[in-house]
């Protein structure tokens, strides 16, 4: 237990200032949402993940945004299991013809008004990936896409600020 | 080729018409009747062979039907055997019967080549939902790929159970946390698991298809995006299968270089797992610690290799960029600040009774299993099989820099994470050698695609383990056929096997240490 406290105080607060140096690399395409419910969404938005066919490589990144130097819970945004709860659905890969039902069901199962966010080039237009057999292209090809935040993958910088920009318009 | 294979050859003659493959470049191999396919796996089995890789190829554009391959492993011997089957109504003997390995890649070449493995237990699809039209196999090269699939009415026939107090747990595909999408399916009683039945496929987004429409360059960047945990294993394993067929050597400081970045990719995983293995017994405080020392080794990636996962950092012919002697002092101070945190943190998770109580028994994979089964990396590792990729193939420069591969022999949840922890600490060693005996010169080969029909073939050992890629030269250059591998498509049935008589909350913490790939899985 001692070794614990030892750590828990040399350690301290790791949590930095985000970096709006970092542009934000965000295409907003949707209609959105109207000012007032952005408001809402503003210091409590939770957000449903679905990996509809990445190489999970987005999703590392996604993660990292919940690690204490990130910590996206300061800006009110948390990843919740249920879609029943989620203001905001996340997208990432390419949507692979065997995602694309689990998907839409995602989707269907979130209450309104939700936005949907696209995250990392494959959610843009597939990537390397691209349009196939097994491949539906990028996530616009399924569902009406709100924002796209780009990158491969995007760090974590770039998710954070590219949803703060989302839910503040 | 050595005495022990030319043993084998001369058991295999004594059956067979056997000839020697010489369009395989980086294995022996040799192509035998397709009726001896199977006969072939037994005789390698009797000498302690494993197999290693299963998969087909469509050789119409040679004037030939399909092949079908076999790569088996013992030690330092690599042996490919091939049988070619005719264009209609091609089938080949199972080697299921002798290696459960092959169970799930014979389904997969069924599924996806439409060969028929003669004998196989279970008929069912694999990376092939029920909703697939019919007759539609999506690596034959008369199918094509560019265009969508249709969606027909079916169901998929679950493995059930029955009894009083038996009941289902349907799970996924899509999971409570960040984390890829697989469905898992759960018979049990109580808490207790009586049985777990996985079923994949759903991120299959076509890549191995997907390769044989690119440009060699581009699909560099494709293998790089199989699974992106494991970039630049992935990355390493596709140039090297393709520099093997197109005779091209990187030079050393390239060697060096790659290796760098694998032991890199190695530690950030190991990191972020052990953390992750922490979180899912409630001991938060270290997932915290461990997270923000993962970060530390992004951080230091993105300011070295210019991209915190360093992909795309590996090339065809070398590494896509030197480094200078700046960027080696940022990672021998990272390294530095490194070590000295993790061991403080590894003292605190070895002295935590708590902790001890969740791991110690949990989700074990017994050793005969793991050998069974031809599990492979730390998972093969934690159940005492000291198999290492970097040892069994050593490729440059670890032919030169052997690590030192750790092994337990538990196989529960604590020895998956304890051989991260001595990799962590090898990496580290490894890294710091390699940057000390850093040799000068180019960083990358010249290169030109290989010729026609040849094909290569790579082992590289990436964090979760062995990786192994065939790249086969198609006439008129590009790819005709490009099999992965991952580590996940040998260890994903293992898990299934480790959970049984765990209790279903323990689920998250098994599955959690094994961290397979659904990516390089489903492809």
């Amino acid at each position: 237990m001692l070794k614990i406290l030892h750590q828990i105080f040399r350690t301290g607060i790791v949590t930095e200032p985000l970096d709006p140096a970092e542009e934000a690399k965000v295409t907003l395409a949707g209609a959105g949402l109207e000012k007032a419910v952005r408001k809402r969404f503003r210091r409590s938005a939770a957000i449903r993940l679905v990996d509809a066919g990445s190489c999970n490589g987005c999703e590392l990144e996604i993660s990292a945004t919940c690690n204490p130097v990130y910590d996206a819970e300061r800006f009110g945004i948390s990843f919740t299991a249920s879609p029943r709860f989620a203001d905001i659905l996340l997208v990432t890969g390419p949507v692979s013809r065997n995602m694309e039902v689990p998907l839409r069901r995602t989707y269907d199962a979130m209450p309104s008004p939700k936005l949907v966010v696209a995250v990392g080039d494959c959610g843009y237009n597939g990537g390397v990936f691209g349009s196939s057999y097994a491949s539906l292209g990028g996530v616009g090809s399924v569902l009406s896409v709100d924002a796209y935040i780009h990158g491969c993958p995007p760090t974590p910088s770039d998710i954070l600020n590219g949803l703060l920009r989302v839910i503040e318009g | 080729m050595n005495g022990k294979l030319n043993d084998i050859l001369k058991q295999l003659l004594e059956r067979c018409a056997v000839s020697m493959d010489a369009s395989v470049c980086g294995a022996a191999a040799c192509e035998v009747p397709s009726g001896f396919f199977s006969d072939a796996g037994k005789i390698l089995k009797a000498a302690g062979f494993r197999l290693a890789a299963e998969w087909a190829s469509d050789e119409t554009l040679f004037g030939r039907g399909f092949g079908v391959y076999a790569a088996y492993i013992e030690g330092r011997d690599h042996i490919v055997i091939k049988s070619l089957l005719p264009p209609d109504d091609p089938a080949f003997p199972t080697l299921t019967r002798h290696f459960p390995a092959a169970y799930r890649m014979e389904r997969q070449i069924a599924s996806l080549m439409g060969l028929k493995p003669d004998g196989h237990p279970d008929p069912r699809p694999w990376i092939r939902h029920e909703d697939w039209p019919e007759g539609v196999f999506p690596l034959r090269k008369s199918f094509d790929g560019t265009k969508p699939l249709g969606r027909v009415e079916g169901t998929y026939r679950w493995v059930s159970a029955e009894g009083e107090g038996v009941f289902e747990i349907p799970v996924g595909p899509v999971h409570a946390g960040i984390i890829e999408p697989g469905h898992f399916r759960f018979q049990a009683v109580g808490e207790d698991i009586i049985n777990l039945e996985e079923k994949l496929g759903y991120v299959h987004k076509g890549i191995e298809k997907r390769f044989e429409a690119l440009g060699w360059e581009e699909a560099a960047r494709l293998a790089a995006r199989v699974s992106g945990d494991s970039t630049v294993a992935h990355a390493i394993a596709f140039c090297m299968a393709v520099e093997a067929a197109s005779g091209c050597v990187p030079p050393p400081r390239a060697g060096h270089l790659r290796a760098i970045m694998l032991e890199r990719e190695r530690i950030t995983n190991h990191l972020g797992d052990i953390g992750a293995i922490c979180n899912d017994i409630a001991f938060t405080f270290l997932h915290c610690q461990f997270a923000t020392l993962r970060e530390r080794v992004l951080r230091t990636n993105r300011k070295v290799f210019g991209h915190r996962l360093m992909m795309d950092g590996i090339a065809l012919g070398g590494v896509a960029a030197d480094l200078s002697d700046d960027a080696f002092v940022a990672i021998i101070d990272d390294l530095h600040v490194l070590s000295i945190e993790f061991e403080r943190l590894v003292r605190i998770y070895e002295d935590n009774p708590s902790v001890e109580d969740r791991i110690y028994g949990a989700g074990v994979l017994e050793p005969d299993a793991a050998k069974a089964l031809g599990v492979v990396g730390f998972t093969a590792r934690a159940s005492g099989q000291r198999l290492d990729a970097r040892i069994e193939n050593p490729f440059p420069p670890y032919d030169k820099f052997p690590p030192t591969v750790p092994a337990l022999s538990s196989g529960d949840v604590h020895a998956r994470a304890w051989v991260r922890v001595e990799e962590v600490r090898e990496s580290s060693r490894l890294i710091r050698e390699l940057i000390r005996e850093m040799p000068e010169g180019s960083v990358r080969a010249g290169w030109s695609g290989p010729l026609s029909g040849l094909s290569g073939f790579s082992v590289v050992e990436g964090w979760r383990g062995e990786i192994i890629y065939w790249v086969q030269c198609a006439p008129g250059g590009g790819i005709n056929r490009c099999m992965v591998r991952d580590p996940s498509t040998m260890n994903w049935v293992a898990l299934e096997q480790a959970v049984k008589g765990n209790i279903v909350p323990d689920f998250p913490l098994c599955n959690k240490s094994f961290n397979q790939s659904y990516s390089g899985h489903d492809l």
